[in-house]
């Protein structure tokens, strides 16, 4: 194709914009309601997803040592947990904080009262990266000599894995059923334009144009609106953000939500955005023009 | 060169649109074609131009073979096939010179191609004052002009035209016939579908009749004296 015609080819496609401009808007409205949801939707799982990885991270694993060790072997065992693949980080805990710790948790029962520190033994605080490892680490944990006992909470791993899954699969699941509908009204749009013209497309396809030929103008018809769509809903999801994460922060005295601030989202927000946008307009019109050229 | 070999076509199956055609028009002929309404004449147009593909038999136009023809080579085979229509099928919307310039842009011309080629065209049918003007503005014979203008401006070796005149008062179907004729005699092959007898006797061409999907006459001696 020559370049001369990608010209015209471009300008016939936003003079397609302009020529139903009652449908174009209508369709750069829905293309921004959907991708303001999807938008609203990814940042909510996002934090959501922050919050869980910050909790799971409360979720500790207790490594004891054996109490025949001196203290600074005990202390040497920390490089060897640390360096395995899945700990977040270890820390050593000695026996004289244990007793510390435990006293101030039972305070005021006397039943304990004759505790010592020999009672307790030296530990590792153990955070892991990823808590669906958790059984393979920890018996990496316990086959390291000098470890002799770990104590672990499967339940509470599971747990925060399936609120995790969970959050994964509903976010797919919303953001794949307003992308569909963003895709049928782009490609409404379009069939509407090619119905306008099928005249001229026939007259097209009588003096042999290409079907891309003919194809092309629509195209860039969808993906400018997707474009136009897309770059709208971009910028009011950065200011509803912002209001959002204000608002709540006047609400929120006790910082119980911390939102992450937009501009650390705007990478993938740019992206999303952007990909969910040429999507929508270019399969739109695609898949409409595909049904109307096989008449 | 337009060479149809036993070709027959079923629309659907039983009924019998054309049932073993055989004819050819050599590069740069004249011929009529004639025959009763529903003896099979559009169809014979439509595989010409590849909307239809043969039911058994050969179609070869201009060096493709339509009974095998792939999708993506027919726009080229319609390029060197113009099609004129009864209805004209302007574009209404667009004047007598953008509806010439659009035929040709659809396959890819140049602007400068473009301003070249119009002017030269709407000089040849006649229509060199109207070109500001809308179909709509024009006579039911400058229409059927503009149409023969849009068959011929992308420079198609082959014009095909369907009742060109079955619209037009006997004068303005004379015009038009001698139009046809002239861009004939600059070396298009002309195939021209009607139903006017009187036309057909006064040109003395080569009549092709067609009668229930059959060749019943095909030579140059006057076919309705016999
Ligand atoms: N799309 C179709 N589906 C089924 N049958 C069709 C179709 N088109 C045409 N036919 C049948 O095929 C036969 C030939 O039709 P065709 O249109 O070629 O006739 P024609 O010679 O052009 O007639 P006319 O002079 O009225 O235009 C007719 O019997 C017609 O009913
Ligand atoms: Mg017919």
């Amino acid at each position: 194709m020559k370049v001369t015609n990608l010209g015209y080819l471009i300008k016939e496609g936003i003079r397609g914009i302009f020529l139903h401009g009652f449908m174009s808007v209508a369709a750069v409205v829905v293309t921004v309601a959907c991708l303001l949801i999807v938008g609203s939707f990814s940042c909510l799982v996002y934090n959501v997803n922050i919050l869980v990885e910050d909790l799971n991270k409360t979720n500790e694993i207790l490594a004891y040592v054996d109490s025949e060790l001196s203290d600074a072997e005990a202390r040497s065992i920390g490089t060897k947990i640390n360096i395995l693949e899945n700990v977040y980080k270890a820390e050593f805990r000695s026996r004289e904080v244990a007793l510390e710790e435990f006293v101030a948790d039972h305070e005021g029962d006397t039943a304990f009262g004759g505790l010592t520190a020999t009672d307790f033994r030296h530990r590792f605080v153990v955070v892991l990266e990823d808590n669906e490892l958790m059984a393979q680490t920890v018996a990496q944990i316990e086959a390291i000599p000098g470890i002799v006992k770990v104590n672990a909470s499967f339940e509470m791993a599971e747990g925060f894995i399936t609120i995790q899954n969970v959050l994964h699969i509903a976010s797919v699941a919303v953001i794949g059923i307003l992308l569909v509908v963003s895709l049928l009204i782009i490609s409404n749009t379009v069939k509407l334009a090619m119905y306008d013209r099928k005249d001229e497309i026939s007259i097209m396809k009588m003096v042999g144009a290409t079907n891309g030929f003919i194809r092309l103008p629509f195209v860039v018809e969808g993906f400018v609106l997707g474009m136009v769509g897309a770059i709208i809903s971009f910028f009011l999801e950065w200011g509803m953000y912002n209001l959002l994460v204000k608002r709540l922060a006047e609400v929120d005295t006790l910082k119980l939500f911390s939102f992450v601030p937009f501009t650390q989202l705007l990478a993938p927000m740019v992206a999303t955005f952007v990909a969910a946008g040429l999507f929508v307009g270019v399969v739109g019109s695609w898949t409409s023009i595909r049904k109307f050229m096989d008449v | 060169m337009i060479e149809f070999s036993n070709v027959t076509k079923s629309y659907t199956v039983g009924t019998h649109a054309l049932r073993g055609i055989t004819m050819q028009i050599e590069d740069g002929d004249f011929a009529f074609l004639v025959g009763p309404s529903g003896s099979g004449k559009s169809t014979i147009i439509k595989l010409i131009t590849g909307e239809l593909k043969p039911t058994s038999g050969t179609v070869h136009v201009n060096g493709y073979s339509l009974e095998r023809i792939r999708e993506r080579e027919i726009p080229y085979l319609r390029r060197t096939v113009g099609v004129v229509f009864q209805d004209f099928r302007l574009i209404e919307t667009k004047t007598v010179y953008e509806n010439l310039a659009f035929a040709m842009r659809a396959i890819g011309a140049r602007e400068q191609e473009i301003r070249d080629r119009v002017p030269y065209i709407l000089n040849l049918v006649g229509l060199e004052n109207k070109s500001r003007r809308h179909p709509t503005e024009l006579s039911g014979g400058e229409q059927q002009r503009l149409a023969i203008a849009r068959a011929l401006v992308n420079n198609p070796s082959t014009i095909i035209a369907d009742e060109p005149t079955g619209n037009l008062d006997p004068a303005r179907s004379l015009e038009i016939m001698n139009l046809l004729q002239e861009i004939n005699n600059l070396g298009t092959t002309m195939l021209v579908v009607t139903h006017e007898r009187d036309l057909v006797e006064r040109f003395g061409k080569r009549v092709i009749a067609i009668n229930e999907g059959l060749v019943v006459h095909d030579g140059m001696d006057g076919y309705y004296r016999a």
